[in-house]
């Protein structure tokens, strides 16, 4: 394992971009990563993946245009290869002015220490032995549980360096584990599903209660659900479902949607699209969130950006080129998806806060009457982050009396983001640390539409 | 040649040195090209190349996987006891064996015309400029259109302990456009997309400027939209995307590997009628051409018409090596994976509703009131209870059997087994639409299809009451 994480791929990436031409700027990333896979099904393991993969991307920017090429594999010949085609690449684009690469900056790395060795060192045997057990426990756990589909652990270690032509040198590792667990329960004709899982930086924090529990609980407290009647009502999302309706507004914070007029937050810097008192930072020097690291994927140190105060849009992120569209400085928020694509602005690690500290159960009672929502599914075929409009199917509980009352499903909340952001009517102090671009939290919006019968 | 026939051999061979009832190794080699305008200017012409090989034990009902991005001799003998070293840690090995690869199938299904590789990067780049100039002729409110080029050609080879080797090519063409309209209430955005599974002749079937028009129309004309309503209705889907719910609906609920773990709502169902009459829903990954099809599957299985419902009646799953062992019976031809880095698993390949008797327009002239759904996005199911939403990407209102108002996105949901039994016309048209699938983490392309069809009632998820 500690071969992976030698710095070699630094001078890979500073030979590439060291080959600059007068007028020509080069930038390369290289990224390594190792994962493990195991699954257990009844009592044993269903299947254990080992892998490694690794691979460059080479940019390309001359006169104004820019290329891009890449390579799943790491030998000299295909390097060469790659910045050949990365330059041949060039020719064929258009000419703009803002097709940029990062310079080095005055920010300094937060040093973090994202990096577990443990997860390397511990045997095989041990993650697997976690992972069977998890699957037995979990059917012994409540009558109810009719079937545990799948039980996973999962880790990956990595690493990356990006180099460039105009001096930026930035090198990062980092690992996490998770594991989860899938299940059945049932009663009568009647099955529901959940999920849990626990998710860390370090070994030593996965807690597989935690997902067992979590898993359990959601799919038990959905025996019995039906269809409800529609109307009007407020919601209260899970941690879970806020991390991902915060994922999609976060669309509309990227420097890249709003240049190139995708984002129904263009132009309104300064005016009020939350409700008072809340307040949206994205901030990836913050260790506790997974997404964290040293350096965005051009190379820049990373940075706290305050995009909301006070529910008062502040601003935006940046990568280099929709910065230089705008005419602003990168706020370090360059994200690629693996080498084989270029660097986008977008957010990396969300946090919504306000300034009180409810509990579930006080955001419950105060709502009085609505829905709880535990899960929501059609995301990415019924959330337009251009045009606002907003529509998921729902599972959940309704909220009768300030406490929760019946099991609902095959259900839809509807609305839009534009109003379900100034809508926001209590976030909880529960923060839930989860995979992707935003942390959970439990918050309410009022005013939203159940469809149902 | 990806990897030489005595390779394979000792690699097939190293793999089952600990033991183990069946080995595989997957070689894979893919080159893609893809271009994008945005914002009216060309941005990146990107091209790239990946290659490596899996290689997969199973001993008993536990999988062993490794895999390598080196193809070399020794690099792919060091995943093969990789590989054997996972499975016998496991239950249930048998004795080691030696393997010798005795057939050979070369197939090569795309019966690809233009090579894309044999095209230049200008013609190419070139589509991507008409799609805009199309998009925005004549059309004063678009105000943002993006266009993607994507080529890809996958050479896969597959061989087994069971002396079976086989080999395909996979060439794949895509082009689609993004428009944003502008309007006082705002923006709306309008997709559409040709993608096949052949070269560069795909945009003699349809131009360019075809595609960038229904992209553009459909964005201009949800500006005049008025929000989707919510509760139970009646809703026409037109012939195409359509498709899409019955891929939802039932399609993944039909995979062995879910049926294998008593997950799906269609365990056991077999022989019983899960549909109105007038369904008779078909997985085939032999059509010429299409989005989801292919020459073998990614376990050197060659890919079948499957009837999976026969006139509303359950007919079968569909199954892939491992699934198919443990029934002893065949593979239907759905292994699929998303690339070497990934085990195999069910998966659709274009998965469709056969047509019916009725004529399209007498089923919206029939249909007092309710919506027609003239483009769908994506979904996602929950297999076990069924329930399922799709996004409605171009949709109407249906007053008095005329199709009038234009409705914003929203989805819809259903519970599978439920509307099956609730559709009561179906049409004499047919269409195929391109799409991508997800499942467990990996992606692949796949096809969706029906005729026009009605449903008696679905929950639309808008905000108009």
């Amino acid at each position: 394992m500690s071969k992976v994480l030698n710095k070699d791929i630094v001078k890979m990436a500073c030979c590439i971009a060291e080959q600059a031409l007068p007028g020509e700027q080069i930038e390369a990333y290289i990224s390594r990563s190792t994962t493990l896979d195991i699954r257990a099904f009844d009592g044993e393991v269903e299947h254990l993946v080992s892998a490694a993969s690794d691979g460059v991307g080479i940019r390309v920017i001359s006169g104004h245009r820019q290329g891009f090429a890449y390579c799943g594999y790491l030998d000299d010949e295909a390097i060469k290869k790659t910045l050949s085609e990365a330059r041949d690449n060039v020719s064929f684009a258009n000419e703009d002015i803002h097709a940029s690469m990062a310079y080095p900056d005055e920010v300094e790395a937060t040093q973090m220490e994202l990096l577990d060795p443990a997860i390397a060192a511990t045997a095989v045997s041990e993650k697997t032995r976690l992972v069977v057990e998890l699957e037995k426990e979990t059917r012994k756990s409540d009558p109810r549980i009719r079937q545990v589909d799948s039980a996973d652990y999962s880790d990956v270690t990595g690493e990356a360096a990006i180099c460039n032509s105009n001096g930026v040198q930035a090198y990062s590792e980092g690992s996490y584990c998770d594991i989860s667990v899938s299940v059945i329960a049932g009663e009568g004709s009647d099955s529901q599903t959940g999920t849990g899982f626990s998710v860390a930086r370090k070994f030593a924090l996965l807690d597989p209660k935690t997902a067992m529990n979590d898993a359990v609980t959601r799919a038990v407290r959905l025996l019995g659900a039906g269809k409800p009647a529609g109307r009007e009502c407020s919601v209260v999302l899970d941690p879970r479902v806020t991390a991902t309706l915060i994922s999609v507004v976060a669309s509309a914070l990227s420097g890249e949607y709003v240049t190139k007029g995708r984002s129904f937050l263009a132009g309104r810097v300064g005016e009020k699209i939350m409700s008072s008192g809340l307040s949206l930072v994205d901030d990836p020097t913050d260790s506790r969130a997974l997404s964290a690291d040293l350096y965005d994927e051009e190379g820049l140190a990373s940075r706290r950006n305050e995009l909301v105060r006070d529910g008062v849009l502040m601003g935006f992120v940046y990568d280099s080129t929709s910065a230089s569209r705008a005419g602003v400085q990168s706020t370090a928020s360059a994200v690629r998806a693996g080498y084989s694509s270029g660097p986008v602005a977008a957010c990396r690690a969300l946090l919504l806060s306000s300034g009180d500290s409810h509990t579930l159960e006080d955001v419950v009672a105060n709502v009085g009457d609505g829905l709880y929502v535990q899960s929501v599914t059609g995301v990415h075929s019924g959330v337009n982050p251009i045009s606002g409009d907003f529509s998921v199917g729902v599972e959940g509980i309704m909220i009768r009396g300030g406490a929760l009352a019946e099991p609902v499903r095959e259900a839809t909340i509807a609305s839009t983001l534009q109003k379900m952001l100034l809508s926001i009517t209590h976030v909880a102090n529960d923060i839930q640390w989860l995979p992707g671009n935003a942390a959970g939290q439990t918050i309410a919006i009022s005013e939203m539409v159940l469809s149902g019968n | 040649m990806l990897v030489e026939r005595d390779i394979l051999d000792k690699v097939l061979s190293g793999a089952l040195a600990g033991g183990g009832d069946f080995a595989e190794i997957f070689v894979e080699e893919q080159g893609s090209t893809s271009a994008v305008l945005d914002d009216g200017r060309v941005e990146e012409l990107s091209t790239g190349s990946r290659r490596g090989a899996g290689i997969r034990v199973v001993s008993g009902d536990a999988t062993g996987y490794a895999h390598t991005a080196d193809l070399s001799e020794k690099s792919l003998l060091e995943a093969a006891r990789t590989a054997s070293a996972i499975a016998k840690g496991m239950s249930g090995s048998s004795a080691p064996r030696e393997v010798a690869i005795s057939h050979m199938d070369t197939v090569n299904p795309s019966t690809v015309l233009i090579d894309p590789d044999s095209v230049s990067k200008p013609r190419k780049i070139e589509l991507l400029q008409r799609a805009d100039d199309a998009a925005r002729s004549g059309r004063s409110a678009i105000s943002q259109v993006s266009a993607a080029y994507g080529e890809s050609k996958r050479k896969i080879l597959v061989a087994s302990s069971d002396g079976h080797e086989s080999q395909d090519e996979q060439i794949r063409t895509r082009l689609s456009v993004s428009c944003i309209a502008l309007g006082d209430g705002g923006m709306q955005t309008g997709y559409e997309t040709i993608a096949r599974t052949v070269g560069f002749e795909v945009f003699d079937s349809m131009s360019v400027e075809e595609i960038a028009a229904k992209a553009a129309d459909r964005a201009v004309k949800k500006l005049s939209a008025r929000p989707a309503p919510s509760g139970q209705m009646v809703a026409v889907l037109a012939s195409g995307s359509g498709g899409v719910l019955f891929h939802e609906a039932c399609g993944h609920g039909l995979e062995a590997d879910h049926i294998d773990k008593d997950a799906s709502v269609y365990v056991g169902r077999l022989g019983e009628t899960v549909a109105s009459p007038l369904i008779t829903l078909v997985d085939d990954g032999t059509l010429g051409g299409e989005w989801g099809s292919y020459g073998i599957d990614d376990e050197g299985n060659l890919p079948a018409r499957n009837v999976l419902i026969e006139n509303g009646v359950l007919a079968d799953y569909m199954w892939d090596v491992l699934r198919a062992r443990k029934k002893a019976r065949s593979s239907s031809g759905n292994g699929r994976r998303q690339s070497y880095r990934h085990l195999p698993m069910v998966r659709m390949t274009n998965t469709f509703i056969l047509p019916g008797k009725d004529d399209p327009d007498e089923i919206v002239a029939q249909t007092p009131h309710g919506i027609y759904v003239a483009q769908l996005g994506g979904g996602q199911v929950n297999i076990t209870t069924g329930d399922f939403v799709f996004g409605m990407t171009e949709a109407y209102m249906i007053e008095n059997g005329r199709i009038t108002e234009p409705l914003r996105d929203a989805n819809l949901i259903g519970n599978g087994p439920d509307i099956l039994t609730k559709i009561d016309a179906v049409a004499s048209d047919f269409a195929v639409f391109p799409g991508t699938c997800g499942k467990d983490g990996q992606s692949v392309p796949v096809g969706c299809g029906q005729p026009t069809l009605r449903i008696t009632g679905v929950t639309i998820g808008g905000t108009a009451q």
